[in-house]
């Protein structure tokens, strides 16, 4: 399977989610395709809302349900569906073949286990390592991570965030998973903090041959680590490519609107941002068209008919858009 | 000493400052002899990570914790000094906008009752016809569409609830607004409204801002100066664009260097910081910083840096500060 580069790791297909709330039903994920190839790593950028963490939870079989619900699609993983497993088959799978840090390094660890005992915890579930070989691959992964392994007898609330985090890596990372779902792994962490664990991320990454899925707010992460990126709004994916070609070419006008938001270190004093006017729509009331329609400046009557559907303008940068940017005769791809 | 500030028309004037907190294992130095001033009309950006006492120094400027040691002069007057009816006709003048729009707002007020909250507590207006008036009015200023007047917070999103922050703080028009993190819990589209919004008001009513942000590049964005703060210290200040084009401290330097950038053929050699910052306790004499830095030095660790101008303008607390540069050069 290694070697066949052309079957992803990861393929979701027409992956649809909602959620069934009082005020309507939530549309967090509208038809989402997206794959992964081996030991690649993808960014999976858009703001509050977009439907991030609720594909990520997706993969692994995670929504609470209810309220949520996966209505339609399949998610392949090394070619077989996660969504047709047994339960007892995806708790094989999970922390073992997919792992996840999650954003919140204070919340996510227990505050009453010591550090081994939650990274033990995870190898002994897994694998036939117990006892002393079992703590001895703790500590391992412990040095891993930059912890002295005598560290491994605190407790999590004797750690400052940057290390927490780092617990967090070593746990996710013990049973070498071959993907590793990562949401805001740093959004939490100073940025001095912030770099040390990209660069981990990245280095270890490497090491393992991991591919990695990394959910991120920060355009300026992606460009660190990322091969490809896929681009999310209003639970629609709207753009994909890879790294060179979305950073170089943005294609979407939401993208170009994304790049064009962010301060950045060259930017002038005191210019003025350029401003994606009005708000994400309400997720339980999404337009008929485009998700995007309402705020593009390029919108005209057909965006708001009918939704455009991903297309290919250029090898392999796919832009749900009928009016792309850049792109001559991108009008009316039918 | 009223004569200076007036004569470099410093709106506020911090000399000395510190403020420690005492814990249960000593005393904690969240602000250590820190001097900053902010010229009338200016926006100082004060950048630093979490913990290193930015958001104390911000607070203890506007009064709402007691200080330590040390003099905070607004027109020339000692704020640290007010007695309680001064400080609350200083209230007026100087306001805050806290980072947090989620817990910073009663829940239980609607956006009518919290903008009107400080015009009634400082009884600016005699009639309720003339206080809703200027709540509409400052609705309009912070660009809140007037139906929104009876919601509640809970009803709005990150972007608006920031925008009633900002218009409780404009209530009573003031001349100084401390902005705490003010667009770091927003997404980036609506950090850019907020950040154009606070642009716009500077420039239209002449506000000088005390602008507090771990985001060094929304710092770029917004300051005419720049000051780094690391464990209560001010490292570095000098001009934005001195500061981001030419930083002299080894920690504004790694700071700099660390931030992400999405220009993916301009990378920049990273500097990857050892550790964590170190406590706040009971600090160590020397450098603050001298553990994690890598030019340190013996002399580093034992005597405390004197916070020089190198250039005129360009103030760094480092004992080779000009020699750093040179080797870098080099």
């Amino acid at each position: 399977m290694a070697d066949k580069s052309a079957t992803p790791l990861l393929d979701i297909r027409n992956l649809s989610v909602q959620f069934n709330t009082d005020s309507g039903v939530v549309h967090a994920v509208n038809n989402l395709n997206l794959s992964l190839q081996k030991g690649k790593a993808l960014g999976f950028v858009g703001e509050t809302g977009a439907g991030k963490t609720t594909t990520a939870l997706a993969v692994l079989h995670l929504i609470q349900s209810p309220p949520g619900k996966i209505t339609s699609g399949e998610i392949l993983f090394d070619g077989q569906d996660i969504l047709k497993m047994t339960e007892s088959e995806r708790q094989d799978i999970r922390g073992d073949k997919i792992a996840m840090i999650f954003q919140d390094p204070m919340t996510s660890l227990n505050p009453i286990m010591t550090v081994e005992e939650q990274i033990v915890e995870m190898i002994s579930l897994h694998s036939d390592m117990k006892g002393e070989t079992a703590l001895k691959r703790a500590h391992d992964m412990l040095n891993l991570v930059g912890i002295r392994p005598e560290r491994g007898k605190e407790f999590p609330h004797q750690f400052s965030g940057g290390m927490r985090q780092r617990v967090g890596i070593a746990i996710a990372l013990a049973c070498r998973p071959s993907l590793l779902i990562a949401d805001e792994p740093t959004t939490a962490l100073d940025v001095t903090i912030q770099a040390q664990v990209i660069d981990l991320i990245k280095s270890l990454q490497e090491k393992v041959n991991t591919s990695l899925l990394l959910i991120t707010h920060d355009l300026g992460i992606v460009a660190e680590i990322c091969d490809d990126v896929a681009i999310m709004y209003a639970g629609h994916l709207v753009e994909y490519s890879d790294i060179r070609q979305l950073y170089g070419h943005p294609m979407h006008p939401y993208t170009q609107g994304l790049f064009n938001a962010v301060p950045n270190l060259n930017s002038e004093p005191g210019g003025r941002l350029a401003v994606i006017q009005g708000l994400m729509p309400d997720p339980t009331d999404l337009p008929k068209g485009c998700s995007f329609s309402p705020r593009c400046p390029y919108a005209k009557e057909i965006c708001h008919e009918k939704p455009c559907g991903m297309v290919e303008y250029a090898p392999n940068h796919f832009v749900d858009c009928y009016f792309p940017l850049g792109v001559k005769g991108g009008q009316n791809h039918e | 000493m009223n004569d200076r500030t007036q004569a470099t028309d410093a709106l506020l004037d911090i000399r000395g400052l510190k403020k420690y907190f005492k814990v249960s294992r000593g005393l904690l130095h969240a602000v250590d002899n820190v001097s900053l001033t902010i010229p009338r009309g200016r926006t100082l950006g004060l950048v630093g990570e979490s913990g290193c006492g930015k958001s104390t120094l911000g607070r203890v400027v506007i009064g709402l914790i007691e200080a330590t040691a040390g003099e905070v002069f607004f027109n020339g007057k000692d704020v640290l000094k007010f007695t309680s009816q001064e400080r609350s006709e200083f209230r007026k003048h100087a306001q805050i906008v806290f980072q947090d729009p989620f817990s910073s707002l009663n829940p239980r007020m609607s956006v009518y009752q919290l903008i009107a909250e400080p015009l009634l507590i400082n009884k600016v207006y005699s009639s309720n016809q003339q206080v809703s008036e200027k709540v509409k009015e400052l609705m309009d200023t912070v660009g809140l569409a007037e139906r929104l007047i009876t919601s509640f917070p809970h009803e709005l999103d990150g972007g608006r609830r920031q925008r009633i922050g900002v218009a409780r703080a404009l209530a009573l028009n003031p001349e100084f607004i401390v902005l705490d993190e003010p667009v770091s819990a927003l997404d980036v589209c609506i950090q850019a409204q907020v950040l154009n919004l606070l642009a716009d008001l500077k420039e239209q009513r002449g506000y000088t801002y005390l602008f507090i942000s771990h985001n060094l590049s929304v710092v770029r964005y917004v300051s005419d100066e720049v000051a780094v703060m690391y464990l209560g210290q001010v490292v570095e200040r000098a001009s934005n664009r001195i500061l981001f084009e030419d930083p002299l401290h080894p920690y504004t330097q790694a700071l700099l260097s660390a931030v992400p950038v999405v220009d993916l053929d301009n990378r920049r050699e990273r500097i990857i910081l050892e550790g964590d910052v170190p406590s706040p306790i009971n600090p160590a004499p020397g450098c603050r910083f001298a553990p994690r830095c890598r030019y340190r030095q013996e002399i580093c660790l034992n005597q405390d840096p004197v916070h020089r101008e190198i250039t005129p303008g360009h103030f760094v607390s480092c004992h080779f500060a000009g020699a750093l540069r040179d080797s870098r050069a080099r």
